[in-house]
């Protein structure tokens, strides 16, 4: 579905031209770690994803700011309050670990997979631009690091 | 997402990123990064197939165990079918052709949130959740400020610390949030596309939409501006409006 051939053209043009913009970071820096059995998995969703009542994200693409999702959390109260309309949110709407996959991480921890679920996890919205994002996230670094992270999943929308 | 990726890494965290554009992301060589063929908004796949959804977290996980990187491995597997699914056809009952005649845009949606109101409900009561809940609104009190958005005279933010396009960004997102989860839950096993189609060609509440987006694009509401250009109305189905309008011309 996300294939670039599968989309209409002016889709593709659109994803095309902002290729124009992106950075190039080739691989680097690369962080070695534990195994994974040993591993302290963080996620980190760019869904625009919060729980119902927390305050709202800042206005439209100025949006760097991002909203803590406790591991712990109902997930009956999450909700989604994303920038863009260009993505299906039937699948969210029915189940959060589409998204989020909160209850499978802790499955394959509970199984021994990874070492163990953080206790924080983080949502970021993901129209977000990359200049005013990058102090956001060293403080989330510094939080996850506090959380003992050594592993962070990023998932998109 | 990729630029996130770094960042994370460049404070000594090892991440891994779900790719969902190929092209983006083997431009912007994150560190680690697990392409699927899923469609957007679907990360893991397809909603309540754990098996799957487990599968794609596990190819997610393992790029971890590489020893160098950057990394972009390709996940095989197309995604399931999931319960809406993606083969049926059915036609959901059309609101918009019922209200035709209908002046008044709040009392027509109105009468659209009453009349799906039992299938919110029962979808709510089978899913256990709802994502309906971004503004705090009733659904009625929603109706009436989106449909204020159709005039040139929009109403004041119902909560302070909002800008007008973020109040009605959220307004919006949970009007149609309601509709999805409504419709979904009646016969028929809708597709996503399906869901679309309909929430936008046949019932008040998209038409409304659609008026509220000229709107957008007429005002000088800075805050309002995104959503006349790219957020109300998705590329696809401004699209299909655009195509109609030159079949029909």
């Amino acid at each position: 579905m996300a294939r670039l051939a599968d989309l209409g053209v002016w889709e593709r043009e659109l994803l095309l031209e902002m290729l124009k913009e992106i950075p190039d970071y080739k691989g680097q820096p690369w962080v070695a770690g534990p195994p994974l059995d040993k591993r302290r998995v963080a996620i980190i969703t760019t869904s625009g994803m919060h729980r119902a009542g927390d305050p709202p994200y800042a206005d439209g693409a100025a949006a760097n700011d991002y909203r803590v999702i406790p591991g712990d959390v109902d997930t009956a109260q999450l909700v989604m309050s994303h920038l863009s309309s260009n993505f299906d949110r039937t699948g969210f709407e029915q189940d959060v670990n589409v998204v989020f996959p909160i209850d499978r991480l802790k499955e394959l921890a509970a199984d021994g997979v990874v070492g163990s679920v953080a206790d924080y996890h983080y949502a970021f919205m993901g129209a977000a631009r990359v200049p005013g994002l990058e102090p956001r996230v060293r403080q989330v670094a510094a939080l996850l690091k506090q959380d003992a992270v050594d592993a962070v999943l990023l998932t998109p929308v | 997402m990729g630029a996130l990726g770094h960042f994370i890494e460049r404070e000594g965290i090892p991440a891994a990123q779900i790719s969902l554009i190929r092209e983006q992301t083997a431009a912007i060589k994150p560190p680690r990064a697990l392409w699927v063929p899923f469609m957007l908004g679907r990360p893991f796949g397809a909603p309540n197939a754990p098996d799957f959804q487990r599968k794609v977290l596990r190819a997610l996980l393992a790029l971890f165990d590489r020893p160098s990187g950057p990394v972009l491995e390709d996940f095989k597997e197309d995604a399931p079918v999931d319960a809406v699914g993606e083969t049926t056809f059915a036609c959901p009952v059309s609101f918009a052709q019922a209200d035709t005649d209908s002046d008044d845009p709040v009392k027509a949606m109105r009468r659209e949130i009453a009349q799906l109101a039992p299938w919110y409900e029962l979808a709510r009561k089978r899913r256990g959740r709802t994502t309906v809940g971004v503004s705090g609104l009733t659904m009625e009190q929603a109706a009436n400020f989106a449909a204020g958005f159709t005039g040139d005279a929009p109403a004041s933010p119902y909560d302070a610390r909002l800008s007008a396009g973020v109040a009605l960004k959220r307004v919006c997102d949970d009007l149609k949030a309601y509709h999805y989860e409504a419709v979904a839950a009646q016969p028929g096993n809708l597709s996503s596309r399906e869901i679309d189609r309909w929430f936008w060609f046949e019932t008040i509440t998209g038409k409304v939409f659609l008026a509220i987006q000229q709107a957008c694009l007429r005002s000088d509401d800075k805050s309002l501006q995104p959503l006349g250009k790219l957020s109300l109305v998705p590329r696809a189905i401004a699209h299909a409006l655009a195509e109609k309008a030159r079949t029909a011309a």
